[in-house]
């Protein structure tokens, strides 16, 4: 969390600001002057006071229930599946895992992941798409902004805030199916499993924090809170229904004629492999089945960049990634994904710095 | 603590200016405010006064110019400054799904309060606006009156001694302009704030105001006590009632005839009905004391029974047309619809 984000100028006083003392504490040496009590840190009152008014939403219960539900129907298919292979995988490395990509054998969406991958955005937009401009419309924003705080308080408690929500709903969630999962199938993850588990629960978690980065970009940026919701729903069913699709559509423009030559064959599938790295639910789809899936080919994956990649990823024989083979390969992934949020932060923030109090 | 001097003013500006991009909203302001003084900021919608209020909270970066809120300049020390000054923005709003209390402790934690000190700030404050009954209601069932109440309240807690308040009473019914109006003379006189408050409804800025600054078109075209205001913007002409028994129109043929005859009266307006009143209008104003002592005169010569004879202050409506009038700024600030007298 970047509280003290240096973008725009900020008149902090020369002495260090007191630090909030904890409720209980007994007042502090004072270092200010006498008019001016102890001022804790805004931005924590801020993100304690988002929280428990998240916590107590109805949009927070919607959405346990909706990605609960949206967890719950694959599962059930993959509990069934599960046991049926059970007896044959027994040995294989990562069968608990199996819990959240193994699916319907008819349906191919039809997986935990794939339905994550679908509904997380929704949990970051719903927490974040009305955080300022709902603020502005019921007139609170100028009252909030009087009180003794710095200006980016309120947008650094607002992103705290909702990441400490998603944070909360996406363990709640795994925790359910992992339990369910040790109920029903009688597997206990071993140590591996546990840190994979954990790997892609911080992934889907960055992946969400880049969509609450966007909402609150939106947030800031559109007057109506109505609005930015239609725009941020919209941009997310582009993304993640037509995102193939799009990835597709430049393929074709792009795919060379059948006399080409392997240079403008790579050039091209450069092209495709640029554009789906710029989509954010592309990249999460692979990290999450590379750290999902031990046995995840990397031909599937969009890294390879030069034709000796390409060469070499398409011959490769099926194996087994190790944990830390898997981390690396995702690795440019999570990058792109922290960068792809810190940029949406970053323009939230500086915008709202430079807003007008006054609707 | 400052309170005790009384002199220092605790707001002050000086030659303060904000300038958008083709308008000047705020034009070389000068300002003060002392405590234990309230000062009415009037002027249409639009004039500057609530970028004013927002510089001096540090809200908005003044263009040029300097502000002194509590001693401190509001630009570089904003927090401090937003420590000590309580503000009731225009329009001011609250999270409609918690209580009134609730918000409250919002802004006490913001603040630095907590704990029982929090908690006795806010019952003191909500006692004060009499809201004690609905503190724990969501403020989603407040009416209107009972938000300003909330937001007075909210303004109070975190015990300032500067007090700003942008349109307070805009929105409110007549009753409730009157309670709030009761409560702020109640707090200067308890607490020795200091509290600037802004409105474009000059009776409510006339009956509680201290001293009234005349705000148009982002400059400040007349400022001072009532008294001083009229003596510098009143048309020249002062007003006398004079109530008369007899209502028979002989009396009042005779009596008018008599007022008509004092030097110094331009026009006489007899009652009509059964009200006794008359209205006597004098030019020029300084003559109001010696046409005073004339009808009291007239009175004892003519036989005429004198029961009550009181000089009309001009009302703050006259003054401020034509202040704005003389500055010739009257057809900038007063747009559409209505025109200066």
């Amino acid at each position: 969390m970047s509280a003290e984000t240096p973008a725009v100028r900020r008149t902090r006083q020369p002495k260090p600001a007191p630090k909030p003392a904890p409720a209980s504490a007994p007042l502090p040496a004072e270092v200010e002057t006498d008019a001016t009590p102890r001022l804790p840190a805004g931005w924590r009152i801020i993100a304690s006071k988002e929280f428990s008014d998240h916590i107590l939403s109805v949009r927070f219960f919607v959405l346990l229930l909706v990605l609960g539900l949206a967890a719950a129907i694959p599962l059930y298919f993959a509990a069934d599946q599960i046991r049926s292979v059970a007896p044959q995988a027994s040995g294989s490395r990562a069968v608990f895992l199996a819990l959240f990509w193994f699916g319907s054998p008819d349906i191919s969406i039809l997986t935990v992941a794939t339905f994550v991958a679908i509904v997380a955005p929704l949990l970051g937009l719903a927490f974040a798409f009305d955080a300022v401009n709902g603020e502005r419309s019921e007139g609170t924003l100028p009252r909030l902004l009087s009180q003794p705080i710095y200006r980016d308080d309120v947008i650094n408690g607002k992103f705290a805030a909702g990441l400490a929500v998603i944070g909360l709903v996406l363990v709640a969630v795994v925790l359910l199916i992992s339990g369910f999962g040790m109920l029903r199938l009688g597997i206990v993850p071993h140590g591996e499993e546990v840190i994979r588990l954990a790997a892609w629960v911080l992934a889907t978690f960055l992946y969400v924090a880049l969509w609450l980065s966007f909402g609150l970009l939106l947030s800031v940026a559109v007057r109506r809170a109505a609005t930015s919701a239609l725009i941020g729903f919209g941009i997310w069913l582009v993304f993640t229904i037509f995102g193939p699709l799009i990835v597709t559509l430049v393929q074709g423009f792009v795919t060379p004629g059948g006399n080409a030559t392997a240079d403008q064959v790579l050039g091209a599938v450069q092209v495709r492999e640029f554009i789906s790295r710029l989509l954010p639910s592309q990249l999460y789809a692979d990290i999450s089945n590379v750290l999902l899936r031990p046995d995840f080919g990397l031909k599937n994956l969009s890294t390879p960049g030069t034709i000796g990649q390409y060469q070499q990823s398409q011959q490769q024989i099926p194996g087994i990634n190790s944990l830390d083979q898997s981390l690396l390969l995702v690795w440019p992934q999570v990058v792109v994904l922290v960068a792809l949020t810190v940029a949406c932060f970053a323009a939230a923030y500086a915008l709202f710095m430079r807003q007008e109090v006054r609707a | 603590m400052s309170r005790a001097e009384g002199s220092e003013p605790l707001i002050q500006t000086r030659r303060l200016t904000k300038r958008y991009d083709t308008l000047t909203a705020v034009d070389h302001l000068d300002l003060e405010v002392r405590p234990g003084e309230i000062f009415g900021l009037l002027g249409q919608n639009g004039a500057g006064k609530t970028t004013t209020i927002l510089m001096l909270l540090g809200l908005t970066e003044p263009s040029s110019g300097s502000a002194l809120v509590a001693g401190l300049d509001p630009t570089r020390h904003p927090r401090e400054v937003k420590r000590r000054v309580g503000y009731l923005p225009d329009a001011v709003g609250f999270y409609g799904g918690l209580t009134g209390r609730q918000n409250l402790r919002y802004t006490a934690r913001l603040n630095g309060l907590t704990g029982a000190e929090a908690e006795s700030a806010m019952a003191a404050v909500l006692d004060q606006v009499g809201l004690t009954d609905r503190a724990d209601d969501r403020v989603e069932t407040y009416s209107r009156g009972m938000k300003q109440r909330l937001g007075i309240a909210d303004a109070l807690v975190k015990a300032p001694d500067i007090l700003i308040l942008d349109e307070p009473t805009t929105s409110i019914d007549p009753l409730g302009v009157v309670e709030i109006l009761e409560l702020l003379r109640t707090l200067v006189q308890e607490r020795h704030l200091a509290i600037l408050l802004s409105s474009h409804l000059l009776t409510q800025v006339q009956s509680v105001c201290d001293r009234i600054g005349i705000f148009a078109a982002g400059r400040m075209v007349g400022e001072g006590t009532m008294a001083r205001l009229a003596s510098l913007f009143g048309d020249g002409s002062a007003a006398i009632e004079v109530d008369i028994e007899g209502t028979d129109a002989a009396e009042i043929k005779r009596a008018e005839a008599v007022l008509r005859g004092l030097p110094h009266v331009t026009d006489v307006v007899a009652p009509t009905g059964r009200s006794t009143t008359w209205h006597i209008a004098v030019r020029p104003a300084t003559e109001e004391t010696s046409v005073r002592s004339a009808i009291l005169a007239a009175a004892v010569g003519n036989d005429l029974r004198l029961t009550s004879l009181r000089p009309l202050v001009p009302s703050l409506d006259d003054i401020y047309r034509t202040a704005l009038h003389r500055r010739g700024l009257a057809d900038r600030a007063i747009a559409g619809g209505k025109t200066a007298a």
